[in-house]
């Protein structure tokens, strides 16, 4: 039997790691991914958790004492968001280099400047090609549920990489809601103990970690992380199998609400999926086939499978929650209509800048988004495929 | 699903209020949300806090923009902040005011809707000795919004009272008489 709980993202993502009781835990405060770190250092001080906390003087120390802590052949946690996540960017590459499978709970917000500390996804996007696992949580539920497969992912041998947890800052983190929890003997059993193969401090294999890496090596190195990241995708759907074994609930690379028989679709991660579906909900009722892809597997990159899920659709939308800069489109919408391409499926294919900063994501928002694929597949005339909707702008 | 939207300044406990109402109706066996919006917080200035409370699972992420109800926990908000933006006419606005229908009515742009008072600083003052507004509100909002019964709202209450005041149980009579009161007092207009 399940927990029925009430909690903040927060306090899921921090219950979870309660549950898995890692060796070590270092993180430095930002908002809205404080409370994680907060409330996992009075698990630490009450004593139901083990874990060794180390209370950094910055981020960029707390992922090198994960870093540390993981080679040594400990299980490494920690929590960040935006610019904490920027002063980390040195060590997010060596992480994910040396192979170590540290998990981070990442609660997305803007990335300063100007100062801003509600949600948006220019945290994540800025470490998209960094090597990392990147899951994406629609809830609080999601986010808890990413964090308890999040080592079983990470340190299984084909892997070995370094993998995060988004939720979104605030809106989710902050957000009281129902949670089904996992028995925490149950979330034991299923995490495991860690016993990686190579650790710094096994006396029996002296070995060094991080050398220079010059022409002759490195580009076999990133080949072979490369290839890591490829293995990741299978080992995430049998992790996933197993854990819809344990609580009844389903997770794939993406979740594809009332798709199959749908006209147009939205594509878009975390809690602006949970309001598509209501949108969905309410359109389905007056007869409009609108489905929604919500993706929770950005990294590695479902390509091949998301060209397939939306092949038959007369129109798609990808929402970004993060402004690439680029004069062209955002991180999500570039790779679906990559995948799309490569795999030979034309389907009308537009983009949505939406959210930055912290900007209410409506329903109204979403319905213009299906109304605006309704004319798409009527007509097949995309005038702009780089769009942005709730941004105030000169006429 | 039943929507309400909650006005107040900010350190009258609006926020708490909204998170007490979920943690209640969650213990009634509901789905729930309970969300502050986070803007540039300071003691005084307005702040608004949402709960939606339903039978099914909740999916939608946003603000609330047409409530079902909403709670006014500082009277003097009516004059800066549009309080009944959006709010349905088959719902009802619940005000902490001890002013009258006469000079509450015109401050809210013809709401067609149910207007509700109720004077949350005398019963706080009386009950707890301080001005904390946000547990006659609650009261308040449960009586007008019939989201639990009087009953649920006060076993329920009394529960966590005795688990949040665990060092402090001398407040906790305070508090659930604040509660009571508040189940009495509020009154349409």
């Amino acid at each position: 039997m399940s927990i029925r709980e009430r909690l903040s993202g927060n306090e899921a993502a921090a219950i979870a790691m309660k549950q898995i009781n890692p060796d070590v835990v270092a993180a430095f405060p930002i908002t809205p991914s404080t409370e994680i770190p907060q409330y996992f250092s009075t698990f630490v001080s009450n004593g139901a958790v083990d874990t060794e906390f180390v209370a950094v003087e910055s981020e960029h120390s707390a992922m090198s004492a994960c870093i540390g802590a993981e080679a040594a052949g400990s299980r490494a946690m920690t929590a960040t968001s935006a610019n904490g996540l920027s002063l980390m960017w040195e060590m997010i590459y060596i992480a994910s280099s040396l192979r170590l499978p540290i998990v981070m709970s990442l609660v997305n917000r803007a990335v300063s400047g100007p100062l801003n500390i509600h949600n948006d996804h220019s945290d994540a996007m800025g470490v998209r090609d960094a090597g990392w696992i990147m899951l994406f949580s629609e809830n609080n539920q999601e986010a808890y549920d990413n964090l308890l497969m999040a080592h079983r992912i990470a340190e299984h041998k084909d892997v070995l990489l370094p993998l995060m947890v988004c939720q979104d800052g605030f809106i989710t983190s902050h957000s009281i809601e129902n949670i089904e929890l996992v028995e925490d003997e149950k979330v034991k059993e299923f995490v495991g103990k860690y016993k990686p193969e190579h650790y710094l401090l096994n006396r029996n294999e002296p070995m060094a970690i991080g050398p220079l890496d010059v022409q002759p090596y490195l580009f076999e190195h990133k080949y072979q992380q490369a290839n890591a990241m490829r293995n990741a995708k299978k080992v995430i759907e049998e992790v996933s199998k197993e854990f819809e074994k344990m609580t009844g609930r389903k997770y794939s690379f993406f979740e594809e609400y009332k798709l199959d028989d749908a006209e147009i679709a939205i594509v878009c991660m975390n809690s602006t999926a949970g309001t598509t579906k209501y949108v969905v909900d309410a359109l389905r009722a007056k007869g409009v086939k609108a489905g929604l892809l919500k993706l929770r597997m950005f990294r590695p990159f479902p390509a091949e499978e998301i060209a397939k899920a939306l092949s038959h659709l007369k129109a798609v939308a990808v929402l970004d929650k993060s402004d690439s800069l680029n004069g062209a489109g955002g991180a999500l919408f570039e790779d679906v209509a990559s995948s799309m391409y490569v795999n030979n499926e034309h389907v009308p294919i537009v983009n949505y800048v939406y959210g930055i900063g912290g900007r209410d994501t409506t329903s109204y928002d979403i319905e213009g988004v299906y109304k605006d694929l309704e004319e798409i597949a009527k007509t097949g005339k995309i005038d702009n495929p780089y769009r942005y909707f709730g941004v105030r702008r000169e006429k | 699903m039943i929507e309400i939207r909650w006005h107040g300044r900010g350190g009258q406990g609006a926020k708490t209020a909204s998170l007490l109402l979920a943690d209640a109706a969650f213990n009634t066996g509901r789905y729930i949300q309970g969300f502050p919006e986070y803007g540039p917080e300071r003691m005084g200035a307005p702040i608004t806090a949402y709960n939606r409370i339903s039978t099914e699972p909740i999916t939608i992420h946003s603000n609330i923009y047409e409530p079902d109800y909403v709670v006014v926990v500082d009277d003097t908000l009516l004059d800066s902040v549009d309080v009944t933006a959006g709010l349905k006419k088959e719902g009802a606005i619940v005000i902490n005011t001890t002013k009258g229908a006469d000079e509450i009515r015109p401050k809210l742009k013809n709401y067609e809707g149910e207007v509700y008072t109720i004077d949350a600083r005398k019963i706080s003052l009386e009950t707890l000795g301080k001005y904390f507004p946000n547990t006659p509100m609650l009261a308040a909002i449960v009586k007008v919004s019939k989201v639990m019964t009087d009953e649920e709202l006060l076993n329920d209450m009394e529960g966590s009272f005795k688990h949040k005041f665990a060092k402090k149980p001398e407040v906790i009579e305070g508090n659930m008489n604040a509660l009571k009161m508040a189940l009495n007092e509020v009154k349409k207009i």
